[in-house]
């Protein structure tokens, strides 16, 4: 449990320094617009990774299994303009209707 | 001065307003880390607190996804702390409009959270200071409560976390904010999600875990690329 402490601390102390980092530093200088365009990308690098992961990922493996299913319904919700808790719910909806009739 | 209050009052309940449908989605995302965080023998006090002092979806669930796989104590703290690099760049976006001292510009900071920083955005670069703390109010108070209700949940209702079809909703809640910075964002946006998929998925079955995370934004290199759009 130590190990889950030292990680919980770690994590609170950086959040809470990067997220003022930015606000603390902003009245001096300013990053290249490249810089800036690499920080820019991350937060969609990351999401990215993140729903592949989440969608995909299954004990360091890949799985095309039921929770797929859920996300892509979710896409294809969002892609129809629905909103995010629509999407979400309808996304776990169908990945337990799914396991229940299909697993 | 009291002008100035009167404003600042109405912007903050205008925030929490437009959090609170947000509220509602991190709250099922809450029950489900306390969930998650219970099946993976966390305790009862750690996820709370955890959910407390930190509340950030992503880097909790990426940390109870690392070390639920097995992964290192580096790993797990790398992974939450390059999704919650994000920060940094909102950060200074959001910057110029806290405000009074290095202190105080700090603590608001604390505030900015992905969905009430997107909400706040206003024309021209300006950003709604009190809308954006307004917005994180309630969903900060959904995480949390949720967070202990998926902890306390008995183990015959919420426990089982899979049955319920929980862990599909974090992947779909990210699309939703991936598909919203697509739709806003550069054609190089788009060329980053793609690069970003595909190292994840190269990745996934051959590095341990969180790395394919970490790897992936290496994607955001694209942005030392002329910019054409």
């Amino acid at each position: 449990m130590s190990t889950l402490w030292v990680v919980i601390v770690a994590v609170t102390l950086a959040s809470a320094a990067i997220k003022a980092a930015g606000p603390v530093l902003s009245g001096g200088r300013e990053f290249s617009p490249r810089v800036n365009a690499v920080i820019a990308l991350l937060t969609p690098a990351l999401l990215t990774a993140l729903v592949v992961t989440g969608t995909f990922g299954e004990g360091g493996r890949l799985a095309l299994d039921e929770r797929a299913l859920g996300v892509g319904v979710a896409a294809v919700a969002l892609a129809l303009r629905a909103p995010v808790l629509v999407a979400v719910v309808l996304a776990a909806v169908v990945t337990a209707l799914a396991r229940l009739f299909l697993g | 001065m009291r002008n100035e209050a009167g404003r600042g009052s109405e912007g903050y309940l205008a925030g929490m307003r437009a959090g609170l449908p947000f509220a509602l989605v991190v709250g099922v995302v809450a029950i489900s880390f306390g969930v998650l965080a219970r099946s993976l023998g966390w305790g009862v006090l750690a996820p709370i607190v955890f959910s407390v002092v930190t509340y950030s979806a992503a880097a909790q669930f990426a940390v109870a996804t690392v070390l639920g796989a097995g992964g290192g104590v580096f790993v797990a703290i790398a992974a939450a702390v390059l999704l919650n690099a994000r920060f940094l760049p909102m950060g200074m976006a959001v910057g110029p409009f806290l405000k009074g001292g290095p202190l105080r510009r700090a603590l608001e900071a604390q505030t900015i959270i992905t969905t009430s920083w997107a909400l706040a955005i206003r024309t021209g670069g300006r950003f709604d200071r009190a809308f954006m703390i307004g917005a994180t109010v309630p969903q900060y108070l959904a995480w949390t409560v949720g967070t202990t209700v998926g902890v306390l949940a008995p183990a015959g209702g919420l426990g089982d976390f899979e049955r319920l079809g929980l862990d599909a909703i974090f992947p779909a809640f990210f699309l939703a904010l991936l598909i919203g910075e697509l739709r806003s964002g550069q054609k190089r946006t788009i060329a980053a999600t793609a690069l970003a998929a595909v190292l994840a998925t190269a990745l996934v079955p051959i590095a341990p875990p969180g790395i394919p995370v970490l790897a992936a934004c290496g994607a955001a290199l694209l942005g030392l690329r002329e910019s054409s759009s």
